[in-house]
């Protein structure tokens, strides 16, 4: 049976008298204080104000949106391999024939509706790789915000509001990206 | 019956109401509201935070173009804390005793309330002596008042028929009983030198022979004042570290004890009521600060202004007594005054906060032993002290 007698410390007279050890603690206490009037601490970000938008890496994932090649037209033609593999079932599309009389008749089909639901989406980025046509791309949007669920499921004309133009052939199997 | 009937009557009646509407809601009021907000900004810079920084004046609900938040940023937030408790539900559990439940946050905020009728806060201000209630027993009507304080927090625990207040308001009476002794006798060593328990005396005495804890503050070097200044300092530590207690501060806070009692005799407190609590605290922090700086620190006197009846100072200004200017005058010497006495209160408050935000709550037994065993002791010794210096010196 182990037993272990802690030995008491013998403190001295001006440890016992508590106060000393009371300035000394409020000495640090107040040198933090001056630091931060001083403004020398860090402290965490102010969000709204500062935003991480600077800080984001080339390879973060945010909202998923859709993109017009430098034409103006829509790359995407409703073949729906983003709604099959998308694993929340966050997508939902409705394709449509393009109209003969259209300049980009010869694409056949492109998306009616098309409809991401952001409270289901969880940012996988598996629509972006799946895409034969690279139409679907994660921008870095991250703060989705609404005061409805209506409002948070993001319609077509809402994802190429986000998505913007993607000129060129777009290297999507960039390691980084 | 003479005196009822007499406009002298009518005057002391009606300058004593517009004093307490000015003390309790014109300067004492706003300061506890922005206290809790000094102590929450305060924290949060010792704690390398920022503290709630956010909430300005919404001034553009009222027409103006942009809302207003001043230099530091959530100088609102006193007043949204405010409206938040008074729209918060104020329930009462099934299982407290409604009565003692009912009166116990009203006991805990009036007393500290009540007590500020006998602070000196300025000199005189256009001939009315700056004090609510001029009583020669100042200080005992102090502490005597300011101890029904601890019936709230008492009453409060018992009422409310659950484990952890109770431990909070047992903990409040002991504490109370082994620190107002200590209190009581520390502040005798001050009334002994004064020669006074009448606190505006204490501070006119102050202002003649320099402040108790800075006795050269009056430019007269003396060789009595400098040994009673030993005496006087440790009358000052005790009796601050006793008032810490009896404001239920940290290190101090037992009855409160977040940690380990949930909330201690507030548990079962909501909205308004516990907000009665919550000011109580404060309001007892600016009695508390005030007494010590009437006692210690020579109340409204600043070294070099003159009194509000524009004598002494270091100025060279003199007027034609009763002429237009003289009135003037000393009606700015004296609102400078109670700025200077406010000033004083503010920076205890600062050292209040500064404390609670260094040290650790006492263990419960460490609070009865310092209370009974050492300060009780050191200030009886002290008395014996001060008499001793007196009785050579004078």
């Amino acid at each position: 049976m182990a037993t272990y007698v802690v030995p008491r410390p013998n403190l001295t007279w001006k440890e016992k008298m508590y106060l000393p050890s009371i300035f000394a603690g409020m000495m640090i206490t107040i040198n933090h204080l001056k630091r931060m009037l001083k403004g020398e601490t860090k402290v965490v970000m102010q969000y709204p104000e500062e935003k991480w938008d600077a800080h984001m890496p080339e390879h973060y994932r945010g909202a998923p949106t859709l993109v017009k090649d430098d034409h103006g037209r829509e790359r995407c033609v409703a073949c729906q391999l983003c709604e099959f593999i998308c694993p929340p079932r966050a997508i939902t599309i409705k394709p449509e024939e393009i109209p003969a009389e259209s300049k980009f008749a010869k694409v056949e089909k492109r998306p009616k509706e098309f409809e991401i639901d952001m409270i289901r989406c969880i940012y996988c980025g598996l629509c972006e790789e799946v895409c034969p046509e690279q139409a679907i791309f994660l921008r870095k949007d991250y703060a989705i915000t609404g005061t409805s669920r209506a409002e948070m499921k993001h319609d077509k004309a809402k994802l190429y509001e986000l998505g913007g133009v993607m000129d060129g052939l777009v290297n999507k199997w960039n390691p980084l990206k | 019956m003479d005196f009822l009937t007499s406009p002298d009557f009518w005057i002391l009646t009606g300058s004593s109401l517009a004093k307490t509407l000015f003390i309790i809601f014109a300067v004492v009021l706003p300061m506890v509201s922005y206290t809790v907000y000094a102590e929450r900004r305060v924290s949060a810079l010792i704690q390398d935070r920022l503290g709630p920084n956010r909430t300005g004046f919404p001034i553009s609900l009222l027409g103006a173009k942009k809302d207003w938040s001043p230099f530091l940023g959530g100088l609102g937030q006193p007043i949204a804390d405010a409206v938040k408790f008074l729209l918060k539900e104020d329930f009462v559990p099934a299982h407290v005793n409604k009565f003692y439940f009912w009166i116990a946050p009203a006991l805990s905020m009036m007393p500290a309330l009540i007590t500020l009728a006998a602070i000196p806060f300025g000199s005189t201000f256009l001939g009315f002596p700056m004090v609510v209630a001029n009583i020669n027993v100042g200080i005992l009507f102090m502490f005597a008042i300011s101890s029904v304080s601890v019936y709230g927090i008492v009453l409060a625990g018992w009422s409310s028929n659950s484990k952890y207040p109770f431990l909070g308001g047992i903990r409040s009476s002991s504490q109370m009983i082994s620190y107002e002794l200590g209190m009581g006798l520390s502040a005798v060593p001050v009334l002994l030198i004064a020669g006074s328990t009448s606190l505006p005396k204490i501070v006119e005495y102050q202002v003649q022979n320099g402040w108790m804890l800075l006795p050269y503050s009056n430019g007269h070097f003396g060789w009595a004042k400098t040994l009673l200044w030993i005496p006087v300092v440790i009358a000052f530590v005790t009796f601050t570290i006793s008032m810490f207690a009896e404001t239920n501060r940290l290190p101090f806070d037992l009855p409160e004890s977040e940690t380990e009692l949930v909330a201690g005799y507030h548990t079962e407190y909501s909205s308004m009521k516990f907000a009665l609590f919550f000011l109580g605290e404060y309001t007892a922090m600016i009695a508390g600060s005030a007494l010590i700086v009437v006692l210690f620190l020579g109340g409204y006197h600043f070294p070099g202004i003159p009194n509000g009846a524009g004598e002494g100072g270091l100025l060279p200004f003199h007027f034609a007594p009763g002429s237009g200017s003289a009135m003037i005058y000393s009606a700015i010497c004296g609102l400078v005054n109670i700025t200077v006495f406010f000033g004083k209160v503010a920076a205890l408050l600062f050292v209040f906060i500064w404390i609670r935000w260094t040290l650790p709550r006492f263990r419960y037994d460490q609070l009865m032993k310092l209370g009974w065993l050492y300060l009780f002791e050191i200030a009886l010794v002290n008395i014996f002290l001060t008499a001793g210096i007196l009785a050579f010196t004078h």
